[in-house]
């Protein structure tokens, strides 16, 4: 098993994925520089946080065509698990890979703040780990996390099942108040129909240690982990 | 001789239209042995500048402590250095970009990051949190302060925390603390200091001396463009004036994402092995790069501009050296492995140069198309320049009488609406509104955040291995207001008030950084308020042992001949031996005892007791007319800061880093702003905006204290801002291990009242009630205030 941590000019939560998986989860992982287009034979493939080429035109647009995403593309398409977070997210949009798009934040303003998401769906590598309706608190850092498609596609995203996170208050129920950004159906992650990609704007790097703050992080990357060996088993 | 660029006949008139007195074209004339050519002036006058040569206040900076055992690196290059053990260092610096921030207040403060930033990894260090120090006239119309004035006030805060955010949340550092004030003097001239810092390993920290004739120098990163050009001479090194709108152009423009590339590159360069020296270009770029480098090194140097990348066609060699474009940096490789250091900067897609090379002989050559723009010996330049022994002269007293005082009000008053009003101001208000536009989580270091702490706590990961043992703690803290009054008390106060909030986080004050802001060095009572201060960071430092590893000094901080308050902003940096150990602000659990802790009281309780007691009232008036109280319910600003005592400072910080080492404390609180009132409550406040808090949702914790001082009057029980105090929290199972060791350190630790459950605080004084109100509605206040204020069109 091995997770595969994609570097951007200008990813800068890089470090913290690695560290999370690396230091806290114990596994192996690596750098993969963004104009590689060899995945180093990694099994999950995480695209971080950060700014990539500076976000310049539109956040993730530049980012897309790095000659590492031909390659990611290709291992999503062939089942790969590939997760992005926050910036890592935003490239996935815009490569087409996750539906919809990021607008900016309601409020005009970057936030960064601790938030409450509740696990939507369990049936997911990213998600397996969780409770249904667990809720997680970990912290948010973004400009653009208002999260925004048309309607087509966000009655999809439900029917299919593929909102992952949602914002939510301490205690639910109340999910319009907790939402920092403004986004539909207050989704704070997605995943495709295959249930194999994932993007989310909350860190979970960010909240794997109580020093921290949460741990609540780490569920998702644990969840990973899991689907990772259950998958070793199933094809030994 | 042939040189470039000499259209333009220098006359001493066109030199000091460039800043540069007749005295210093002399001196010039006589280190070049001839007049020198346009370039040539351009350069002498940056690196003669107010800014660049500290020219005004170089003889009273020498009067700072800068050694210790633990410093490794002092004043005079890039950044501090400091030793945290396991073979790690800290670099840090505090540094002001005040003009260009009231000129345009976004690229301003973005610029002031970045160049505070570029500081950092000059050094081989890897930044790890950036602390803000930020200074606005006050934001809604009160006496003195016109509609108007707040709004434009507003505006600019608006602009530079959004420049603060966007240069540190792009670069991926986050900014974890620093403090913000509001006074009218600050209106026309706002005060915007960046604190940054970094780690290294021991060895691998580097140094800008240009070594080894004949290594080749090489520019780096951005290209250079006529941006900023003067930024340093003309804009940070004269006051403000109607035309100073138009020194816009003189603004540079900050990027980033470009300057993450080059902290990437960078470090990856550092590690080949290949690279000599290194140095930012920051104020007066190239040439302050090219100069000091050589200087420092002993040798000369000698570049083709030429070569430069330039964005901008048909730039002089004036223009180019002249540039303030920000994120670039000239290096020093090893001869013949250049090749690996350019590699590295291609991988990072940036431009990287050979622009020329380190000579012998200590002449600084300056090329254009090969044909001579300058030539100037290096060391006379960067150090012989003018020093100057500015007249000072001590303002005539001030004549108070009880009339200019605060007034108490008379016993038994009910204080809790004041209370409210306290809180709501926006120097006491939570600064959530600014903080959660900083990403301030970023690299999973963050043990204490904006408000969770009275020092910003990061943990220190090993570079290699990622294992944590250790935090550093830091704090910036200065009192424009006080030292406004008594400079030298006032400068005494920050120092002792930043190391009190290192220490209250638990860790263990090792250094000092400085940016001292005051108006213009040719007015002689302005120079002595400077003096003034340095003397007491001299007395303070030492006292507390935390040497001055580095710093600025920013001069001219006037407008339309008004200064600000001097005001000398303090950086301290601590150290905790176990990062398990941080100590927090919030109040944890019912049941928990309340303890005031006071430095000044075990040993000389009765001394202390007994002159308040014994002083006439008018002499408590006076010290309580300085505080934020005073000043927000009265609008009284006068009298003197309270007495300081640096002896009572050093007991209690030493206390406190012992008990948070023992782990006796659940938290701990500093008495600064608006007393010991505003501390109790916003551990109260803390209480449930914890993550884990807001989560579980604990239940409120509130507070019932009981204060008892014979002769003082209520108001100055509760929001006197004495220093040596602290108000912490203990379970009660800890609370004679809590005494103990209080009583070794000879710090007085009395229990003033208890954590409980529910929604209230409760202050009684002299057994009535003085401040009692339901906690979810002073929260409420305190929580809201400033984002309300500046929601205002």
């Amino acid at each position: 098993m091995k997770f595969g941590v994609v570097v951007f000019p200008g990813s800068n939560c890089d470090h913290d994925a690695f560290y999370a998986i690396g230091n806290v989860l114990h596994k192996p992982v690596e750098f993969i520089w963004h104009q590689s287009e060899d995945l180093a034979n990694c099994d999950a493939i995480i695209l971080p946080g950060g700014f990539a080429h500076g976000d310049y035109l539109r956040t993730g647009a530049i980012a897309r065509f790095s000659p590492v995403m031909k390659s990611v593309e290709k291992f999503a398409n062939s089942g790969g698990m590939v997760l992005g977070i926050c910036n890592g997210f935003q490239i996935l949009l815009e490569a087409g890979l996750l539906p919809g798009a990021m607008m900016r934040n309601s409020g005009l303003r970057y936030i960064c703040r601790h938030v409450h998401i509740r696990v939507e769906q369990t049936d997911t590598p990213f998600t397996n780990a969780a409770q249904r309706g667990q809720i997680l608190t970990v912290p948010i850092a973004h400009n653009d996390g208002n999260y925004t498609s048309d309607e087509a596609t966000l009655a999809g995203l439900e029917k299919n099942r593929q909102v992952l996170f949602r914002y939510t208050t301490p205690h639910g129920p109340d999910d319009a108040a907790g939402n920092p950004n403004g986004s539909m159906n207050n989704i704070a992650g997605i995943c495709n129909r295959e249930r194999n990609i994932a993007g989310l704007m909350p860190h979970p790097e960010r909240a794997v240690e109580t020093a921290l703050g949460s741990d609540d992080g780490l569920v998702i990357f644990k969840s990973m982990v899991e689907a990772l060996v259950g998958a070793a088993k199933a094809s030994a | 001789m042939a040189t470039a660029g000499t259209e333009i006949k220098v006359t001493p008139e066109i030199a000091a239209e460039h800043g540069v007195t007749r005295d210093e074209y002399a001196r010039i004339q006589q280190i070049l042995g001839r007049d020198p050519n346009i370039t040539e002036l351009g350069i002498f006058s940056v690196m003669w500048s107010e800014h660049c040569s500290y020219k005004s206040s170089k003889v009273h900076l020498k009067r700072l402590p800068t050694r210790g055992k633990l410093v490794v690196q002092g004043p005079g290059e890039n950044a501090g250095v400091v030793d945290i053990g396991d073979g790690l260092v800290a670099a840090f610096k505090i540094e002001s970009h005040n003009h260009p921030s009231y000129v345009e207040p976004f690229q301003g403060a973005t610029t002031g990051v970045g160049g505070i930033l570029r500081d950092i990894f000059t050094m081989g260090a890897r930044p790890i949190a950036i602390l803000d120090s930020l200074r606005f006239g006050e934001i809604s119309p009160v006496k003195g302060t016109s509609a108007e004035d707040a709004a434009k006030n507003r505006r600019i805060l608006d602009g530079v925390v959004r420049g603060v955010g966007h240069y540190g949340n792009c670069f991926g550092v986050p900014t974890i603390g620093g403090e913000v004030g509001f006074e009218p003097c600050y209106s026309q001239n706002p005060l915007v200091n960046a604190l940054a810092l970094g780690i290294a390993r021991k060895e691998e920290i580097f140094l800008a001396k240009a070594k080894g004739i004949g290594n080749p120098v090489i520019y780096v990163g951005a290209k250079t463009g006529r941006d900023g050009i003067h930024g340093a001479s003309l804009l940070a090194s004269a006051e403000f004036t109607e035309e100073s709108k138009q020194k816009r152009p003189n603004v540079q423009v900050g990027d980033p994402f470009m300057e993450k590339l080059l902290l990437e590159a960078c470090l990856e360069a550092m590690q080949t092995g290949a690279v000599v020296a290194i140095q930012d270009m920051g104020a007066a770029g190239l040439t302050c790069s090219t100069m000091e480098m050589a200087s420092r090194g002993g040798t000369g140097i000698e570049i083709d501009l030429a070569k430069v990348p330039q964005r901008e066609t048909g730039m002089t060699p004036y223009e180019i050296m002249l540039s303030e474009s920000q994120e670039r940096m000239l290096l020093v490789a090893e001869k013949g492995r250049e090749r690996e250091v350019l590699d590295v900067f291609k991988k990072w897609g940036l431009d990287a140069v050979v622009v020329g090379t380190v000579t012998d002989g200590g002449i600084a050559k300056v090329l254009n198309h090969g044909q001579i723009a300058a030539e100037i010996p290096a060391h006379p330049l960067a150090e012989e320049g003018p020093v100057y022994r500015r007249p000072i002269a001590q303002p005539p007293l001030r004549h108070e009488t009880p009339a200019d005082w605060f007034l108490f009000a008379p016993e038994g008053t009910n204080l809790t609406a004041n209370f409210a009003k306290l809180l709501a101001t926006p120097a006491i208000a939570s600064k959530r509104w600014i903080t959660e536009q900083y990403d301030t989580s970023v690299r999973t270091n963050t043990l204490a955040g904006p408000g969770a702490s009275d020092a910003a706590v990061v943990r220190i990961k090993d570079p290699e291995t990622g294992i944590v043992k250790r935090a550093l703690a830091l704090a910036t803290d200065g009192n424009g207001r006080w030292c406004q009054l008594n400079p030298r008390a006032g400068a005494m106060h920050a120092v002792a008030e930043a190391a009190r909030n290192v220490a209250s986080s638990g860790a263990r004050p090792i250094a000092a950084t400085n940016c001292l802001n005051f108006g213009s060095p040719e007015k002689p009572d302005v120079m002595w308020q400077f003096s003034e201060a340095i003397d007491g960071l001299t007395v303070a430092c030492e006292e507390l042992g935390t040497p001055i590893t580095g710093g600025n000094v920013s001069f001219y901080n006037e407008t339309l001949g008004k200064s600000i308050y001097p005001t000398p902003v303090i950086g301290i940096l601590g150290i905790l031996d176990d990062a398990s150990r941080v100590l927090k602000i919030a109040f944890r659990a019912e049941g928990d005892v309340i303890l005031l802790l006071e430095g000044a009281e075990a040993i000389a309780r009765a001394q202390h007791a007994a002159p308040l007691e014994g002083k006439h009232p008018s002499e408590t008036a006076r010290g309580f007319s300085s505080s934020e109280y005073s000043k927000t319910i009265a609008g009284i600003v006068s009298g003197e800061p309270p007495a300081i005592d640096l002896a009572a400072e050093k007991r209690l910080i030493d206390c406190l880093v012992a008990l948070a080492s023992e782990g006796s404390l659940q938290s701990a609180h500093d008495i600064s702003d608006g007393g010991i009132a505003v501390t109790l409550a916003e551990s109260c406040f803390a209480s449930a905006s914890s993550p884990a808090g807001a989560r579980h949702a604990e239940p409120v914790l509130g507070a019932t204290v009981k204060l008892d001082a014979a002769g003082a009057p209520a108001e100055h029980a509760l929001f006197n801002e004495s220093g040596a105090r602290c108000v912490v929290s203990a379970s009660p199972t800890k609370l004679a291990a809590v005494q103990r060791t209080a009583r070794q350190y000879n710090v007085g630790a009395r229990e003033i009242g208890k954590v409980h459950l529910g929604n209230a605080l409760r202050i009684e004084y002299k057994g009535s009630a003085v401040v009692d109100s339901p906690l979810d509605s002073l929260r409420g206040i305190w929580a809201n205030s400033l984002e309300n204020t500046l929601a205002a069109k």
